[in-house]
């Protein structure tokens, strides 16, 4: 029970198991100044407290007055705020005063009075000078961090540990020891796979390791990146983010095939593409000059969004909600910004105008492509634009049945009119009835064969390469601001362009293109691109982002934990040209990412979230991983990789009980619904209950990250789901393959990564044996256990359903659903 | 093990606390524990009262909701708001002076705007001689209980944007649900059960137009997803995965998770991370689940009288009438919201015919519902709510005739229903002109009647709130919205 206190080390940790040794750690201790920073303190105070009247939005600006800037008209230095002088400041008197009717914020705009401590902040702020800072996120990171001669490659990595051991140390805290190898192995292999290491790679990575930590530790690093399931796994968390799914969301919720965009996101991780070019092909990959067909695929993120299928709605309204969900994307995915905010008026507290957003609007507002869903015009789940990759065979064998559709259309023709030639003879005839007789017969078997011909067209068509795309009109939309955000309420003409606080935007036509847009958003003076990114990677491996809102770097989001680390992660990011393998290998490659999760409550309570990286990574996994790892450490995980989503089983009615055509779900069969979760099919109606009640988002909004509850629900889901249970019978039947005393071990190992200790190992034997019992005693529970499973005697059946529920507490565990 | 109690009650809550991201102010949540209920208000805020239950602003009317959503929305015309003088304009184009050159659907756009009167008989029933259609027959024997709001409005003019505004705030997908909203601000009434059940009907009379129902109805948008609805199956398991499965029953399952127990305790006591103890509080409350969710659905122990009351639709699951039942079962046992789903109002053409089926469906069961909670005592403090996500057009779609007619979409007007938990009874608010066209008097907007409920739970809708994408975010958004003082008894 003392295992976490001597875990803990309340020392400096300077002297690390496998230190790269890189980094000069002579420099000064905790560089905490007195002095107030506007862009940590202040801001985010007088942005959630007063921008909102007192803010960029000029309609909804009170009293003239504006304290996001020191100058201009309405500015805050000389007006409400004198620098140096509090008592002489009427924003000190407001937020300081008692009076109901004079302290701001005023008691009828629902927001909190200042606390004591926060007017102190104001007040050390004013007293200073009252000097305003362009926002954190909005200037061009910058590097602080001076390193030695000896830096050697890993200088990310230590740069990593230095940064954070310099917070730590400046609060009176220190890193956390090391944790165990196997700990390691299982944290590493999940983070970068999303699926826990064999025990074979167990036993290799423990003999490398007790050789050479550093060594066996990159090693392991290295080939875990290389590994096809990187990119699934990276993909993943894409996905979430882009709002990928395989249904349009709205109304009857057709099918949507977006496939080829998500196997290229897979492969791209996998390739391990630059993201800038990632960005660009997303943003503008139709626009490139005789595109790829990856560039091509990858504008298929202009199609993610929401689409309602054609009848009830306006076409013009559906036309700007798609626009707007479009633009949404890439404030959330690109620009880490709410842009959204400003469609109907200007954002509350960033600098972005109402005519900023619609000038945004304006480059993804031209797109050729009907604004609804026309079933009759659908191939396969893909709406036009769309590209077709077909193969020589595949371009033959659609000829040849189109041939045979075509003759069957003009056989049928032919028959049709003879017979209303016979039926247009009066006389009755016996020889005539027959006739008729034979020709209905003839025409139902001509129906026949243009069905099956048919069917088989669909499923060649079915096998093609074929991508929803980007593609502009030839001559441009005109873009208007709507007022109040309504699609029927035209204002002024907007031309395409950028928000004016950040970079301007190079071009070289008179109407810049997406292509312009793409380039500006890698551009080296965009603040933003990079350090968006670079804190959605952290995210993957500490569960929050140094910035902990990652969909949102303006002023209303959380400041770094981390501002210099930040920003020199971001900064090596892009000189390394926009290597995201490169990174992650950095981050997992500190000793920050390598510390033990282990603390005393206590510990974990003061920093429940672990912003201060003050021991290692410890959450839940994802509904993904949850899943996948019970296929794979019970031997049921189907690698192959990309085509067409999968249909595993989920509980009946689910899909019937809120369709509107009455679909029903038909689950798969066979090896498909072993394989790894990104290939479940996503009905954004009702996604998979096994994904949604871990937290899995619909997909119906863009989410950089993601909600980690524990919930009964979720106990129940993990207790009772059936293919889990199945999962565990099959781990539990090869269990029984081995020697008795092998078993435990076997299981515990293959599934935790660890070994049971002797209090564990007694535990499950009473288990065992209490359960045993229970099935001698009613064998006829345990044969429905055993259902499908060949065995002839009811000590059989009744050791293996045992073992099944030995298995199944395994995958219980509080450890076994979290990354340690 | 009797000391992991403690642990629940000492540790799991503060944990809880931390882990959901929420600061002190608006931060709220569902607890594991009996009777435990978390402040939207807090200590810290100058206007704290410590007598109130925790969550509330104010001393609340309701306790819980019962909500029941007519999806694809019903006829105002032709069952609520009663408008006599159109039978002589049969036929007649709707005056421009009136249409205003609205917006339509993409359904009637460009077609001739022609007036179709309901074919159905209204007469005034109740102390107050509300007028009603003899389409409810029933539910006219409890218009003394109801408030009618006939001036409801809302910008959607279709099903799916409508819905979601309706149950969200917001058309566009993404925000919290009313039943997560309450959840999160008031935490859980019960040990054992949801706080929010979610109950579709399976079937309906209407055959057109069928709309779809999606999970973000009952979502809790960027709410942590504790708080989400749990949409209860009509068959098997009333809540997915709470059966064991085959080959496992209940004295093993206990076993099973005894050891779970001990394990993860031991593993506490190595890792020192508190979510373990909330994953075993959280194993023990699905256990506890097992048993407490079919005692709740199972309603052999119904009186015949009370099953009668329901009408015969009752025995069969999955029928608004068993769902009415089982809903009245929800608020004995204080699940704070409970909502039906009952589709196919979406009457474009044979409102008439599809029209009277499904006013059977819902007439008897509804009437029953308040019947059954007021004998029980517990329609003081229910909030019960019958609305569709919008209205229908007074000029025809398709056909018609004066016995056969459809009616489009109408966002402009329609009607709502509200009873028990502080709500006047036998009483009207609000009025459309001549033709249920347009709202003349007290309108009331989707977010005044949400602002309305929570000020009847004791909710200021205005500190209800969480914080995301920059925004202090509410279920009323940021447009203006108003409780609606005058429906209050």
């Amino acid at each position: 029970m003392e295992n976490w206190k001597t875990r803990v080390v309340a020392l400096v940790v300077a002297l690390i198991v496998f230190s790269t040794g890189s980094v000069t750690y002579a420099e000064p201790v905790g560089e905490v100044s007195d002095e107030v920073s506007y862009n940590l303190d202040i801001r985010p105070l007088l942005s959630s407290k007063c921008f909102s009247c007192h803010g960029p939005d000029a309609e909804g600006r009170k009293a003239g007055l504006r304290l996001d800037q020191p100058d201009g008209d309405e500015g805050s230095h000389e007006y409400a705020i004198v620098p140096g002088d509090v008592d002489g400041s009427e924003v000190w008197s407001r937020i300081a005063s008692d009076d109901p009717d004079v302290v701001m914020p005023p008691p009828d705009s629902h927001l909190k009075t200042l606390s004591k401590d926060e007017q102190q902040l104001i007040r050390r702020w004013i007293e200073a000078g009252a000097k305003y800072e362009k926002h954190w996120a909005f200037v061009p990171p910058k590097k602080t961090v001076e390193l030695d001669d000896r830096v050697s490659s890993n200088s990310t990595a230590a740069t990593i540990d230095l940064l954070v051991r310099r917070q730590l140390r400046a609060k009176g805290l220190s890193s956390s020891l090391p944790a165990d190898a196997r700990t390691l192995v299982r944290r590493v292999t999940l983070d970068l796979t999303g699926l826990p290491p064999t025990r074979q790679e167990i036993r290799s990575f423990l003999a490398d390791y007790s050789r050479s930590p550093a060594l066996a530790w990159e090693q392991l690093v290295d080939d875990l990146l290389a590994r096809p399931q990187y990119g699934e796994h990276m993909a993943r968390h894409w996905l979430d983010l882009v709002r990928f799914a395989d249904t349009n969301g709205m109304h009857k919720d057709f099918y949507r095939n977006h496939i080829a965009y998500r196997d290229w996101v897979i492969r791209s991780f996998n390739e391990n593409l630059p993201y800038d070019d990632f960005v660009k092909y997303q943003l503008a990959g139709d626009l490139y000059e005789a595109p790829t067909r990856d560039q091509l695929v990858a504008s298929g993120f202009h199609r993610l969004h929401l689409i309602i299928d054609r009848g009830t709605a306006l076409p013009e309204e559906s036309h700007f909600k798609n626009v707007l969900d479009r633009v949404t994307a890439v404030g959330t995915a690109f620009m880490g910004l709410t842009v959204q905010c400003a469609q109907c008026h200007d954002h509350k507290f960033d600098p972005i105008s109402q005519k900023d957003f619609y000038s945004l609007y304006a480059f993804f507002n031209n797109i050729d492509a009907a604004s609804e869903t026309h079933l009759p015009e659908v191939v396969d789940g893909l709406q036009q634009p769309f590209v077709r990759w077909p193969t020589s065979e595949q371009t033959a064998r659609l000829a040849a049945l189109d041939q045979d559709l075509a003759k069957l259309d003009n056989e049928s023709k032919q028959v049709s009119k003879a017979m209303k030639l016979l039926q247009e003879q009066t006389s009755e005839s016996e020889s005539r009835e027959r006739a008729i007789r034979a020709i209905e017969e003839w025409q139902s078997e001509l129906v026949r064969q243009t069905r099956r011909v048919r069917a088989e067209r669909l499923s060649v068509e079915r096998t093609v390469d074929k991508a929803m795309i980007m593609k502009e009109r030839s001559d441009v939309r005109e873009t208007r601001v709507l007022v109040r955000g309504q699609y029927d309420n035209p204002g002024e003409i907007v031309q395409r362009g950028t928000p004016e606080f950040l970079p301007p935007l190079k071009t070289d036509r008179d109407i810049p293109s997406r292509m312009d847009l793409a380039e500006w958003f890698v551009a080296e003076s965009n603040p933003l691109t990079a350090r968006v990114a670079v804190n959605r990677f952290w995210q993957l491996f500490f569960g929050a982002g140094l910035v902990k809102t990652s969909e949102d770097f303006g002023n209303q989001g959380t400041t770094p934990s981390h501002p210099e680390l930040l920003d020199e992660l971001t900064i090596s990011f892009v000189e390394s040209g926009w290597d995201i393998k490169s990174l992650v290998k950095q981050i997992v490659m500190s000793e920050t990412y390598r510390q033990s999760s282990h603390a005393s409550p206590e510990r974990f309570r003061a920093d429940a979230e672990n912003r201060l990286l003050a021991r290692g990574p410890r959450y839940r996994l994802d509904a993904e991983i949850i899943r996948d790892q019970i296929l794979a450490t019970s031997g049921s995980l189907n690698r192959s990789m990309f085509g067409r989503s999968v249909k595993p089983p989920q509980p009946d009615g689910l899909w019937k009980a809120v369709s509107m055509t009455g679909e029903r779900f038909r689950a798969d069969e066979g090896e498909d619904i072993y394989r790894r979760s990104i290939y479940t099919f996503w009905k954004r109606a009702m996604p998979p209950p096994q994904m949604t009640i871990l937290n899995a988002p619909i997909r119906d909004a863009c989410i950089a990250r993601r909600e980690r509850t524990n919930t009964p629900t979720q106990a129940l889901l993990l207790l009772n789901e059936p293919e889990y249970l199945r999962a565990a019978r099959r781990l539990a039947q090869s269990a029984l393959e081995l020697p008795d005393d092998q078993r435990l071990t076997f299981v515990w190992e293959t599934v935790t990564t660890r070994l049971p200790d002797d209090s564990e190992q007694s535990i499950m034997q009473s288990l065992l044996e209490d359960l045993l019992q229970k099935y001698k005693d009613e064998p006829e529970v345990a044969s429905k256990m055993c259902e499908g499973v060949e065995l002839e005697s009811d000590p059989a059946r009744a050791e293996l359903a045992a073992w099944t529920m030995v298995c199944s507490t395994i995958y219980n565990l509080d450890i076994t659903k979290t990354k340690d | 093990m009797s000391d992991l109690h403690d642990l629940d009650r000492l540790s799991s809550r503060r944990r809880f606390l931390m882990n959901s991201g929420m600061g002190l102010g608006a931060s709220a949540l569902g607890t594991l524990l009996a009777g435990q209920q978390f402040a939207s208000a807090s200590p810290r805020d100058p206007r704290y009262d410590a007598t109130l239950p925790h969550g509330c602003h104010h001393a609340p009317r309701a306790k819980r909701v019962i909500f029941l959503f007519m999806a694809g929305a019903p006829s105002q015309i032709d069952l609520f708001d009663y408008k006599p003088d159109l039978v002589k304009q049969f036929r007649k184009p709707l005056p421009p002076s009136v249409s205003m050159g609205q917006r339509v659907t993409a359904m009637t756009r460009g077609r001739e705007q022609l007036i179709a009167p309901s074919k159905f008989k209204f007469a005034q029933k109740g102390e107050n001689g509300i007028w009603m259609s003899e389409l409810l027959p029933h539910l006219s024997t409890q218009v003394d209980k109801l408030c009618f709001i006939d001036s409801m409005h809302t910008e959607s003019i279709n099903h799916d944007p409508g819905k979601t505004a309706f149950s969200t705030g917001s058309e566009i997908p993404g925000k919290p649900s009313m039943g997560a909203w309450l959840s999160y601000g008031l935490g859980t009434l019960n040990r054992d059960l949801p706080d929010y059940i979610v109950m579709p009907s399976a079937h309906w009379s209407g055959k057109v137009n069928v709309q779809a129902l999606y999970s973000r109805l009952w979502g809790s948008g960027f709410l942590p997803s504790k708080h989400q609805g749990t949409s209860f199956q009509t068959t098997r398991d009333p809540v997915l995965f709470l059966s064991n499965p085959e080959g496992v029953n209940s004295p093993i399952r206990r076993r099973m998770l005894d050891s779970l127990k001990e394990l993860n305790a031991k593993h506490f006591g190595q890792i020192g991370d508190p979510e373990i103890e909330t994953t075993i509080a959280q194993q023990e409350m699905a256990f506890r689940m097992q048993s407490s969710v079919p005692d709740l659905t199972d309603i052999s122990g119904e009186t015949k009288e009370t099953l009668e009351m329901y009408g015969p639709e009752v025995t069969k699951p999955g029928s608004y009438a068993r769902n009415c039942l089982l809903a009245r079962r929800m608020a004995e046992h204080d699940v704070r919201f409970v909502q039906l789903f009952h589709r196919g109002w979406d009457h474009h053409s044979k409102l008439p015919e599809n029209l009277v089926g499904q006013c059977r469906d819902v007439d008897q069961p509804t009437s029953a519902l308040l019947q059954d909670l007021d004998q029980r005592g517990l329609l003081k403090d229910t909030l019960v709510v019958f609305a569709g996500e919008f209205g229908r057009t007074v000029f025809g779609q398709g056909k018609l005739t004066k016995d056969d007619y459809g009616r489009d979409h109408h966002p402009r007007c329609f009607t709502a229903l509200l009873a028990g938990g502080g709500i006047k009874g036998g009483m009207r608010y609000g009025m459309t002109d001549d033709f249920s066209y347009n709202v003349v008097e007290d309108g009331v907007h989707v977010r005044d009647l949400h602002a309305t409920m929570l000020h009847l739970l004791g909710v200021d809708h205005a500190r209800l709130t969480f914080p995301f994408q920059g925004l202090e975010q509410r279920l009323t958004g940021v447009e203006p919205s108003r409780v609606v003082n005058e429906i209050i008894a």
